[in-house]
């Protein structure tokens, strides 16, 4: 059932009405009522599946099916608050919805015709009536372009991805633009690559496009492999609209010269991967994949592969060659996969995030995308908030927002009325931006002059309760594990690495240690092969510039600050609050604690585990670690 | 990671092995097969014992040392079976700074297992996973196809319990 470009034309015209009334809060007179549940990864966790058959239950029984729509669709960024369920066109907001609470929302909701406003997020209902949520602290400083349909459509169906001007910038290239001119409208609109490298995309698609010219076959691959722990802005463009993807290849296809394309996912996304191959499978059903695109000579086609669980995959030539049905080890570079990639042909390499840009500004012109940011680092950023924050989950950022913008404001703040300490960005290769950086815009440039890096976009924030040698140790032990073992310096050195930093929380480290994983950090970064090994140091690094009292006193001290280091862990009784109850020696199972009734208790050191048990049994609050 | 041969001895059945010939037929000539053929026997077998290398090593042509060199690279690849309720705790660094290493040392404690084994009993298998993307969740672990999220050490006990 191919599609010319009229048909297409004809279903955005069709749908593309009821589609964007969900975007904003409107009143409610004569439309039909929407009702978009999330069907991400984190609220299907939470049983959003079961949700949307409720609702199709209820609104049967009811009788009102002709009245209402109900739509599966991605993410809405505010992970903390799902399930989430919105109903359009007053744009209420139920947040944590429970399968038990459908029943009343229909009923008032959607027969009575009146918002059930007791499981709204609290913050949209105020007294002069519910407000937008686009208006609410998370959402008003954002700004959604990559993130622009997750939400919005019902990412299992190509027609409304057609609404919202899908597939409408695929046309407009291959129709009326040549290939050079839309390598630099890319150049003009300063994209750069935003699975952490920062390179920019319109240079690395020149360069495909001309440095072999006249290769027999050229390949576009796409890094969905999103190893970084703490990120999942990739997985929610993946699992949210799979086809602003599958868009920007063909067009990046178009571009340099090429006919295939490949998504590389890592395994452990399985809604991600049915969506893709939803979506893949609907593109060539109208012809937008497959040949003669469009009635033109243009042939495109995209084929998933899968990761099998190695960050290094996500690095480009270790991803290639993993495709190519090998162990995932990277290679020397030059040749660059620009020259020589997949299968030893031109190939390049971008990022989901890097390609859900592309389409908007192939639509939009490259002056619209480079008005948004900073001088450098143009556009918005896609950032996965985690950690010890209250509001959780994905945004979408212009470049130049501050930490302070990210954190307080959208991300409502540390939980517990706890301190900031730190906000780790780059995962594994990336630093620490502590509390006097807070007002620190982000951009690429910024972030690696404090000697942090923007990486794929994890965010994950610490409190005054985390420790920073023991983040450091956390990081290493992950790229221990990662490491492929192809290079001695990356091989070895995290080894030796990750052992000082294990001594020092151990409380055996010196001060010497110190200055030797210093060393070994700079060696280690000048000469491993690829960037893991390259950024593998980056944690200690940072922790150590900014954080180097923490090490100092986990050395000097033998303590640790921030109570998380066992060894370190010092477990006394107050003997003002101790009422004497014995209940704490009776719980502990080292036999540590002496005393008798109604006499302060002492915690004997040598005998003290640390497990913590007195702790929790203490209902005085007289016992603490320090 | 799998890097340890498994001891218990393989059971495979000749089902099991006809749709294993079949997923390499359908495979075998295409460039940069030997990843989906992998993963799809892996789907069929439950894990990639030494027995299931060979005949796919037989049937494609590549040196058994290059099938188990790329088998025992990768995490997802097991060498030995999984136990009939698979725990997997997410330790990706959201999870991580809200406390999963304390639950998954206080699984390792009550399943009397490491992390990679499997419970004599075949019925509980423990290992680490690195971020699952539900980070809104954290932390987080999994049985099987169950997520359950927002977990303190305390919950441990009632989520074993359900398997009982």
């Amino acid at each position: 059932m191919k599609k010319s470009l009229e048909e297409l034309n004809a279903i955005r015209d069709k749908i593309k009405g009821q589609v964007e009334v969900r975007r904003e809060s409107s009143d409610s007179a004569d439309k039909k009522y929407q009702v978009l549940v999330c069907g991400g990864t984190g609220c299907t966790s939470s049983g959003s599946a079961k949700i949307i058959e409720k609702l199709n239950e209820e609104i049967e029984k009811n009788g009102i099916s002709d009245k209402v729509d109900v739509i599966k669709t991605g993410c809405f960024g505010l992970c903390a608050l799902g399930p989430i369920m919105i109903v359009y066109p007053e744009g209420a907001f139920y947040s944590m919805v429970k399968e038990e609470e459908i029943p009343e929302i229909v009923r008032e909701h959607l027969v009575n015709g009146h918002v059930d406003t007791k499981y709204l997020y609290k913050e949209t209902v105020t007294n002069e009536g519910i407000k937008s949520l686009n208006e609410t602290n998370f959402y008003k400083k954002q700004h959604r372009v990559a993130l622009r349909n997750c939400g919005v459509i019902n990412p299992e169906n190509i027609d409304e991805y057609i609404g919202t001007d899908g597939y409408q910038a695929l046309a407009k290239v291959i129709t009326e633009m040549k290939p050079e001119d839309v390598i630099q409208t890319i150049l003009d609109s300063g994209l750069r690559g935003r699975g952490g490298g920062g390179f920019p995309t319109g240079m690395k698609w020149k360069l495909a496009r001309n440095i072999v010219p006249n290769a027999d076959q050229k390949y576009v691959c796409c890094n969905a492999d999103e190893g970084d722990p703490g990120a999942f802005m990739d997985r929610s463009v993946l699992e949210g609209d799979p086809h602003v993807v599958l868009e920007a290849m063909a067009i990046a296809g178009y571009a340099i010269g090429a006919n295939q394309g490949y998504i590389y996912v890592r395994a452990e996304y399985p809604i991600a991967i049915h969506r893709l191959e939803i979506a893949i499978g609907q593109a060539r059903e109208y012809g937008i994949l497959g040949k003669g695109i469009f009635g033109t000579d243009f042939d495109f086609d995209i084929e998933l592969r899968l990761g099998a669980g190695a960050f290094v995959c996500g690095e480009e030539t270790a991803l290639m060659t993993s495709i190519e049905g090998n162990r995932g080890e990277p290679r020397p570079r030059p040749p660059f996969p620009a020259e020589k990639g997949l299968y030893g042909k031109p190939t390049i390499l971008n990022n989901v995030e890097t390609y859900a840009n592309v389409p908007r500004i192939i639509l939009n012109g490259a002056e619209w995308f480079s008005a948004m940011g900073t001088e450098k680092s143009k556009g918005t950023k896609v950032f996965a908030l985690g950690g010890k924050i209250n509001n959780t989950g994905l945004v979408e950022v212009p470049m130049g927002t501050t930490l302070r913008e990210v954190v307080e404001e959208i991300g409502g703040g540390i939980p517990h009325g706890k301190k900031f300490k730190a906000a780790q960005t780059g995962g594994p290769s990336g630093g620490c931006i502590p509390a006097e950086h807070f007002d620190i815009p982000i951009d690429y440039d910024n972030l690696i002059a404090i000697g942090s890096m923007m990486g794929s976009g994890g965010l994950i924030v610490m409190d005054e309760d985390n420790c920073m040698v023991d983040i450091a140790k956390f990081f290493l032990e992950f790229t221990v594990d990662e490491s492929c073992g192809k290079c001695t310096p990356c091989r070895v050195g995290t080894k030796r690495l990750l052992e000082i930093l294990d001594k020092i929380t151990r409380g055996q480290g010196t001060l010497e240690d110190i200055d030797k994983m210093e060393e070994l950090c700079y060696y280690i970064k000048a000469n491993s092969l690829c960037g893991l090994g390259q950024t593998a140091p980056n944690p200690v690094l940072s922790t150590l510039k900014f954080f180097r009292d923490e090490y100092v006193a986990h050395v000097v001290d033998k303590r640790c600050p921030a109570g998380v280091c066992k060894k370190l862990l010092s477990f006394e009784i107050d003997p003002d609050k101790c009422k004497g109850c014995t209940a704490c020696a009776r719980v502990c199972p080292a036999g540590a604690i002496e005393g008798s009734v109604k006499t302060p208790h002492v915690i004997n050191k040598d005998k003290c585990l640390k497990c913590g048990a007195c702790i929790e049994k203490c209902k005085f609050g007289a016992i603490s670690k320090k | 990671m799998g890097s340890t041969i498994s001891s218990i001895p393989f059971a495979g059945t000749p089902e099991q092995e006809k749709k294993l010939r079949a997923v390499i037929d359908s495979h075998k000539n295409e460039k940069g097969c030997l990843m989906p053929i992998l993963q799809q026997a892996q789907e069929i077998y439950g894990y990639l014992p030494i027995e299931v290398q060979k005949i796919i090593a037989a049937e494609t042509g590549y040196p058994l040392e290059k099938i188990y060199g790329v088998v025992t690279f990768y995490a997802q690849f097991a060498l030995n079976p999984k136990g009939q309720y698979k725990i997997s705790v997410c330790l990706g660094t959201a999870c991580y700074v809200k406390g999963s290493g304390d639950i998954y040392n206080k699984l390792i404690e009550k399943l009397g297992i490491d992390g990679g084994g499997c419970t004599p009993d075949g019925k509980f298998s423990l290992e680490a996973c690195r971020c699952i993307g539900a980070c809104g969740l954290a932390p987080v672990l999994t049985v099987n196809d169950d997520v359950y999220g927002r977990l303190t050490v305390d919950d441990i006990d009632d989520i074993l319990a359900k398997y009982n």
